[in-house]
């Protein structure tokens, strides 16, 4: 088995010309928190998109566990192990928190196209949803409709929503954005919690999240790796420094 | 417990009701709720607009018509013949929209039924223009006479019945709670590893099915099946109703449907102002009442139980 869970190599993006990604290296260690980072248009979501299989890259591969990915839909490699989230909140805003939890658990449960059989059939799935969501601060809102969440409550919904999958990688798409500061710290506590036996890629932009959670950090510039190190050497790089801070662009 | 006595009065007035009201009146009810219900699967627990659903309405009622008439099949295998058609016309219909969403769906299910329409205006079998005619309201297995307008009545509120209960099972299902999913996010769903695609495809045959055996009960009903059940006045009718009713709960469209009925039996002694006064009530609905009747009347008892 391979050391890293998750490898990009030569991952290239265009639109029309543009090279949004061009030629990304990138390894994710198995059971890390890997941050990717980078200025506005950095092309981070773009690339977080190519690696979820949301978008189809124009050259380069995709490695899960060391078995090409690249040519697999989302679903597929959802099956795969590797779930992703997204920037705006994804949760299903009419369905209770239960329901959101147990869509998922249905993932892998056979019973999605039973469209004859009761809703006892998915009953023995509750016990496993509650427990979701105790684990993420939302016992006792098992029957509270998505929508009725706060900002805060609905990302927690979702990593629960997530974690139903029990998913080897996930991949996290701006946990903290949009969030006010009492929101922050209890999500960064959230994503170290789950983080035990999970490789977790996360791009943010919140400095002080990504450097308590995160042991490597991949910073990206016009769609290429500037650099990669620990929190302590990125955040020293004078190539960084002059990448956040505008200076002379080239 | 008041649901149970709620359903148990409506169970009365159903039985009761052919005695105090014309009961053709009542089964074209019983034919537009399933048909409704069926528009209602998909619009509000998919949230797939089908703007061609009288396709399968339609072409229901001619084939449910032509086997009786010239199929010599009993009503009951008739009807259950039509459902089975349509639900594969549905599944074809799938395969070939259900990749997209949003007005591309809508679009193509149009274009899709003007298909079907003028496909069904050349078809020897249809007798073009003048429809179907003279249909028999063949035996029920075989030996029970149903055509007298009270005993088939009896028989169209049993399948109608037994239809809505389907519909109602469909939605509460397993496969019903990852559908209202996809409604609410697509992209969601298929990040957790399901195909939203295959389970609209199923949708959309469940569905048609439902709107194929709503238009051969009404075939039986009224003894006719012309094109103007498959046109797209009828696909606008019954989003209409939908609307009207509410979406996305399931009494809403039927409720809507029973009013839209009533009100054009009622208004068509006014003649070309039928369109007129219909027109405003939706504009009235559009504007006052978003959720619809239905949808509104359950916000307005979670208000006050909130407020108690």
């Amino acid at each position: 088995m391979s050391d890293y869970a998750l490898e990009a190599r030569g991952l290239t993006k265009t639109f029309g010309g543009f090279h949004a990604v061009k030629d990304v290296n990138l390894k994710v260690r198995r059971g890390s928190i890997h941050a990717l980072i980078g200025p506005n248009g950095a092309g981070k979501t773009t690339c977080f998109n190519l690696l979820t299989k949301t978008l189809t890259p124009t050259a380069g591969q995709v490695l899960l566990d060391g078995q090409d990915i690249t040519k697999l839909r989302s679903a597929q490699v959802a099956k795969l192990g590797l779930v992703r989230s997204f920037q705006i909140s994804a949760t299903f805003p009419h369905l209770t928190c239960l329901e959101n939890v147990r869509v998922a658990l249905q993932s892998n449960n056979g019973t999605a196209f039973q469209f004859w059989r009761s809703l006892k059939a998915v009953e023995p799935l509750n016990q496993r949803a509650r427990e979701l969501l105790a684990q993420v601060g939302l016992a006792g809102r098992e029957e509270t409709p998505a929508t009725e969440l706060s900002y805060g409550k609905k990302r927690a919904l979702e990593i629960a929503t997530t974690l139903a999958l029990d998913p080897k990688v996930m991949l996290l798409d701006e946990p903290t954005a949009g969030m006010g500061h009492e929101d922050v710290e209890p999500i960064t506590d959230l994503i170290r919690k789950v983080s035990a036996g999970r490789t977790i890629l996360i791009v943010e932009h919140n400095l002080s999240v990504v450097s308590s959670l995160c042991e490597r950090i991949t910073v990206l510039q016009h769609g290429e790796v500037l650099t990669e190190g620990t929190y302590a050497e990125v955040s020293t790089d004078p190539e960084v420094i002059t990448a956040y801070m505008g200076g002379v662009d080239d | 417990m008041t649901r149970i006595l709620l359903l148990a009065a409506l169970a009365v007035v159903a039985l009761a009701a052919p005695f105090f009201v014309y009961p053709i009146l009542l089964m074209t009810i019983l034919c537009f709720m399933v048909f409704a219900s069926s528009f209602n699967l998909l619009l509000g627990y998919a949230g797939l607009l089908c703007f061609g659903h009288a396709m399968f309405f339609g072409t229901g009622a001619y084939i449910g018509g032509w086997l009786m008439k010239e199929g010599g099949f009993s009503i009951e295998l008739a009807f259950a013949a039509t459902t089975l058609a349509m639900a594969a016309l549905g599944w074809v219909v799938g395969l070939i929209s259900a990749r997209r969403g949003g007005i591309q769906f809508a679009m193509i299910t149009l274009a899709i039924s003007q298909f079907v329409y003028f496909l069904l205006l050349r078809a020897p079998f249809t007798h073009g223009e003048d429809g179907l005619q003279r249909i028999p309201r063949s035996d029920l297995f075989g030996v029970i006479d149903v055509s007298s307008n009270l005993s088939l009545y009896y028989l169209i509120l049993a399948i109608s019945v037994a239809a809505i209960w389907f519909f109602y099972r469909i939605v509460h299902s397993p496969f019903g709670e990852v559908l209202r999913a996809i409604r609410d996010n697509e992209g969601r769903v298929e990040s957790l590893g399901f195909v939203p695609e295959r389970f609209k495809i199923v949708a959309l045959t469940l569905s048609a099915g439902l709107a194929g055996l709503a238009g051969a009960m009404k075939a039986s009903v009224y003894q006719i099946a012309t094109l103007h059940d498959l046109s797209f006045h009828v696909s606008g009718t019954i989003i209409f109703m939908a609307l009207l009713g509410g979406l996305g709960t399931m009494a809403g469209p039927m409720v809507g449907a029973a009013l839209i009925v009533m009100l054009n039996d009622h208004l068509a002694q006014f003649g070309e102002w039928a369109l007129i006064i219909q027109g405003t009530v939706f504009l009235v609905v559009i504007l006052f009442f978003r959720r619809g009747l239905v949808g509104e009347l359950q916000a307005f008892i979670r208000r006050r139980s909130a407020k108690a």
